[in-house]
Parts: structure tokens; C-alpha cells; sequence
């Protein structure tokens, strides 16, 4: 175990999944045409001015109550000073004193331990537009389509001790966010990004040592590796004697490794001040409890209920009830298959490896819930053995179709004429006197090779359990 | 409050605006006397009063979520100074 403590806070932005801008009634759309939805609020041109969209406020209200935050009842937009060409206010609106989100909570699991992780604050911000800087020799091309779009940064406090748990907090967000609708949660477009604050200490010190922030970390990968790699150069930096500047470092995926970004000769100063263009905005006990009776299951909550009304362990629960699309496909097989523990074994073993192989989201699933739902069943009335069920699944994958269709145009219902398989055993008895003789002399591991040679006469197609029993029966009973 | 030359400057390159040297004297003194003023309002005892967070006591109105603005590039780049394939166009800049 290292001496040192590893001590991590994360903001995150997440793009708010609106039809409309923060401030414009541009779309709010990814992959358009170069500015085509950016309108004159959005390109900042004199004499526009700001109107907040009601649905970002509603999106904001969603989250604070699912991480069980407080709300303050007047919130406050505030101008960030910067200039940058995919900026043309020359300044972001932004929330500064009053953010409509205050301190709330989220709860991780690492291993088997739960963890909560405070959340400082959550504010609205537009995003700024897109600078591309090597296209043109010597120019910079401006896409201001994102400009204005909804942002809400989420600022967590410096509550992680690990990139696993760093991991699990995001991954924990990403499934909030997904299921309240905020957003899509895309971290290949963007839709939600995630700078990390690092910093270690020598194990029981109290106070935090200085810290670097990360960008650029696109991916949950990217978080874990990206912290792995900056807690080891800060442990050779100040194991070496050295000392840890304040610093903001970018991360590249392709070496793996952060690099400082060239320090600014001055500290930034944004120089935030209210924004005389917006009023404050009044948050309504109203408003509030109109947003509560619209809140879906969260995660959490969803887990908890998975454990108690369909028994599952904590760990089959945590991984079926992960996000809405996996519960819900969970829960129509289910229905059907009438086994939690060995549908939960099915979603996250043969399916999983399927889609993870296809790179496939559960809702492109290419065998819908209901069909593998039928195929468990089949497992369950003891139609097939679950060995067959994986050849069946195998075939719905590659050629789709129902399970029932499946199992009888191949043949492969498990044999139920107990007089054909007491034939076959006795075959497989009679022409093995050899390891019928070692059985007998207490060898009983040859058990697995006479139900080996009995499944591939019926081509794997005895009731296993039928077979064991047969079998124990003939080598035990001598003869 | 006093305020030195170097802070001028400062201030004005935050805000990217030129100074030469006259001016910033000149300024020195605008932002000493607006300052001042500030130190003088500081006095009014303020205890019990609850903060004004904007001079109309009005609250924001909310627009429907709704699209209404209409694709007017080619409008808006007709006036930019340059522009190609639908970007703007302004000298490389890299961090």
C-alpha cells in the first residue's frame, strides 16, 4: 500500500437535452452544417438579448432533487470575461454567487463498498462554439453552432480516493443524467465531458496538497487512466524532492500520459459580475413540486427494488439495474422467463458478451427481451439443457428468429423417452467395462466421462439431471 | 483606495483595449475617483437589508422550450470578414 493519499474532486459538464438553446430559440442539435443554428443571440451580434429557456431550469430542478440537493429559491446568471474567437460575446453566461443547485449527495459503489460523494454545486452555462485549428494554413475556422447551448457543470467535492471510485462516480452520474432525461449522456460528442482535480497527501495528513486539474478526459477509461498516471508523476515528483505546481495539464490518450498546457503568463481573472441582461430567476416551491411528481426511478432506488422483488443479489442488481434501457430489458425477460437469478446470468453473461462483441447499446439488442425471455423458460420446464440453450442463442443471434421455432426445426428438444436414454446408458455401460471397473473400485470421477459419452450419442440432448441420475443408478447398483 | 500604472495595464489588457502611455495616467485618476465613491458606500450600514441582486425588482421571465429561429448564415456571414465553408474565418490562434 503507497504512503500517499490520492485526493480527487470532478466537474462535470453535461449537455441538457433541450429542443432549443439556453438563451435562443436556435436547435439544439448535433452533427449540423457549420453555424447554421447559430442565431444572432447566439453569435452575439448588439442589440440581442437573453431568454432562458423554461425546460433547462426543469432539467436543472430534476437533478437536484435526484442527488437530494438544495435548491436555492432565487438563482442568478453572472458573465465570465475570456476572449476567444468561439466566444463572441467575449464573455460566457454563466452562474457564479446563487447557482440554482446547491450541496447535495450522490451515492458509489466501489467492490462492496458504498460510498457518498458530496456535490458542492451544479450551475447553468452556455457552451461556447467550436474552434478548428488545422484545417487552414495560418487560420482558424469558427463553428458557433454549439454556442449557447445548455450546459450543466456539476462540481463534486474533493471526496474520491481512487480512479475506481472517480470511475464509479461518473459512470453513477452518466446513469442519473440518462435517466432523467437531462441528456444523452454521449461522451463521444461531447454531450458530457469531465475535467478532474488531483492532488495527494501523505497518508493521515489532513490538508490537501496542491492540485493539478486534467481536461480532456472524454471517456470513463480515460478518467482511470488519466488519475493512474498523474497520482504516479506526483508521487516521483515529490518522492524526488520536488513540488507540485497549480497547474492545468491535458491529457493524451495516445500516450497516455498528461502534459502541463502552457501556463498563461497571468493568472486567469474573469472578472465574473452579475448579468444586467437577466433578472433573477425566481425557483417556486410550485415549480419544485411539479418537477418531484415528474421524476422517474433512479438508479438507486431501481437496485433497491431489484433486490427485493425479484430476490437478486446485490451485485446481480447492481449490474441489470446499471441504467433504464438494462432494466427494462431485464424486466420483460423476466416476465416471462419467471427466474430472476438465471435471467440475470443470461443478460449479463451471453448477452453482454454479444453486444459488447457488436458494439451494440442493449436497445439494438439483436435478440429482444421477450425472445430470450421464451429461451430461459424453455431452460426452465426443462424443454432444453442450458448447454443447447447457448447453441439456440447463438442461432438467434446470427439468424434472429423465435426460440420455440428454433428448438424444433433443429431437433434440439431434450429427450424425454426415458426408455431411449436408459438404452443409450446401457450401450455406453456395456462398452466401457474398463471404466465401469474403476468406478466401481472408487474412481467415481469417471462420472463426468460416461455422461461425456451418453451426450454426444444423444447430441447433447439429455436432461442432464435425468442422465445423472440414470447413470448413478446403473454403476452404483453393481450388475 | 490607490491604484498604480501597472494595474491599469493590467485592466486593459483583460478587457484588450488599447493604452499608450497618457492615457493610463489619466485613468489612474477615473479609477481612483470611481473607487473612492465605492469606499464611501461602504460605510452605509447595510446589517438586515437583504442584498439587491438586480436594480429592476422583476423576475425572469422563462421562454417554451420551442425553436423559432430560422437558418439566416448566409444574412450573418455577409458581413463577417471572412468566412469559408460556412466557417468563420480569424488568424490561428492556439493555446
Amino acid at each position: 500500500m503507497s504512503n500517499w493519499e490520492t485526493v480527487i474532486g470532478l466537474e462535470v459538464h453535461v449537455q441538457l437535452a433541450t429542443a432549443s438553446k439556453l438563451f435562443s430559440g436556435a436547435p439544439n442539435r448535433f452533427g449540423a452544417e457549420a453555424n447554421r443554428q447559430a442565431s444572432a443571440v447566439d453569435l452575439g451580434l448588439p442589440g440581442v438579448l437573453p431568454v432562458l429557456n423554461e425546460a433547462v431550469v426543469h432539467m436543472a430542478l430534476r437533478f437536484g432533487l435526484a442527488v437530494e440537493a438544495q435548491i436555492s429559491p432565487l438563482t442568478q446568471f453572472a458573465r465570465k470575461n475570456y476572449f476567444y474567437p468561439d466566444l463572441p460575446k467575449g464573455y460566457q453566461i454563466s452562474q457564479l454567487d446563487h447557482p440554482i443547485i446547491g450541496p447535495g449527495r450522490l451515492e458509489i459503489v466501489v467492490g462492496d463498498q458504498a460510498k457518498t460523494i458530496g456535490i458542492t454545486r451544479a450551475h447553468l452555462e452556455e457552451d461556447a462554439g467550436k474552434s478548428i485549428h488545422d484545417q487552414l494554413p495560418g487560420l482558424t475556422a469558427v463553428d458557433l453552432n454549439r454556442a449557447g447551448t445548455p450546459l450543466l457543470e456539476i462540481v463534486s467535492e474533493p471526496d474520491m480516493r481512487s480512479a475506481a471510485e472517480a470511475v464509479a462516480y461518473l459512470r453513477e452520474l452518466h446513469a442519473i443524467v440518462r435517466d432523467l432525461g437531462i441528456s444523452d449522456g454521449n461522451m463521444n460528442e461531447g454531450s458530457m465531458r469531465c475535467d478532474a482535480n488531483v492532488s495527494i497527501r501523505p497518508r493521515g495528513e489532513r490538508t490537501l496538497g496542491t492540485r493539478t486539474e486534467i481536461k480532456n478526459l472524454n471517456s470513463f477509461r480515460f478518467l482511470e487512466k488519466a488519475i493512474e498516471f498523474e497520482v504516479e508523476r506526483q508521487i516521483e515528483v515529490l518522492e524526488g524532492g520536488g513540488r507540485i505546481h497549480q497547474e492545468t495539464r491535458l491529457y493524451d490518450a495516445q500516450r497516455n500520459e498528461t502534459r502541463s498546457m502552457r501556463s498563461k503568463e497571468e493568472a486567469e481573472d474573469y472578472r465574473y459580475f452579475p448579468d444586467p441582461d437577466l433578472l433573477p430567476v425566481a425557483i417556486t416551491p410550485k415549480m419544485i413540486a411539479e418537477v418531484a411528481r415528474s421524476m422517474p426511478e433512479l438508479p438507486r432506488a431501481r437496485r433497491q427494488r431489484f433486490c427485493e422483488q425479484y430476490g437478486l443479489s446485490e451485485y446481480d442488481a447492481r449490474q441489470v439495474a446499471a441504467d433504464r434501457a438494462t432494466a427494462a430489458y431485464f424486466e420483460t425477460c423476466v416476465a416471462i422467463a419467471e427466474d430472476p437469478k438465471l435471467t440475470a446470468n443470461w443478460v449479463m453473461g451471453e448477452l453482454a458478451s454479444i453486444l459488447n462483441r457488436d458494439e451494440l447499446g442493449i436497445e439494438a439488442s439483436p435478440v429482444p427481451a421477450a425472445a430470450l425471455g421464451t429461451l430461459i423458460a424453455r431452460i426452465r420446464d426443462a424443454t432444453i439443457s442450458s448447454k443447447i440453450a447457448k447453441t439456440v442463442f447463438d442461432i438467434m443471434v446470427a439468424e434472429g428468429g423465435e426460440p420455440d421455432a428454433i428448438i424444433e426445426a433443429r431437433g434440439l428438444r431434450q429427450m424425454s423417452d426415458s426408455g431411449e436414454l436408459e438404452r443409450l446408458v446401457d450401450e455406453v455401460i456395456a462398452a466401457n467395462p474398463a471404466q465401469v471397473e474403476q468406478f466401481r473400485a472408487g474412481k467415481t470421477k469417471l462420472l463426468g466421462f460416461f455422461v461425456g459419452q451418453v451426450m454426444k450419442a444423444t447430441g447433447g440432448k439429455a436432461n442432464p439431471q435425468q442422465l445423472n441420475d440414470l447413470l448413478r443408478g446403473r454403476l452404483d447398483g453393481g450388475g | 483606495m490607490s491604484i498604480d500604472a501597472e494595474q491599469v495595464r493590467r485592466i486593459a489588457h483583460l478587457a484588450r483595449i488599447g493604452l499608450d502611455a497618457d492615457e493610463a495616467d489619466r485613468y489612474i485618476g477615473d479609477l481612483e475617483s470611481i473607487l473612492g465613491m465605492v469606499e464611501r458606500m461602504r460605510a452605509v450600514p447595510t446589517d438586515g437589508v437583504a442584498p439587491l441582486p438586480h436594480p429592476i425588482d422583476l423576475q425572469q421571465r422563462l421562454r417554451p422550450d420551442v425553436v423559432t429561429e430560422a437558418d439566416q448564415r448566409d444574412l450573418f456571414q455577409a458581413d463577417a470578414p471572412a468566412v469559408a465553408e460556412g466557417f468563420y474565418l480569424v488568424p490561428r490562434v492556439v493555446e
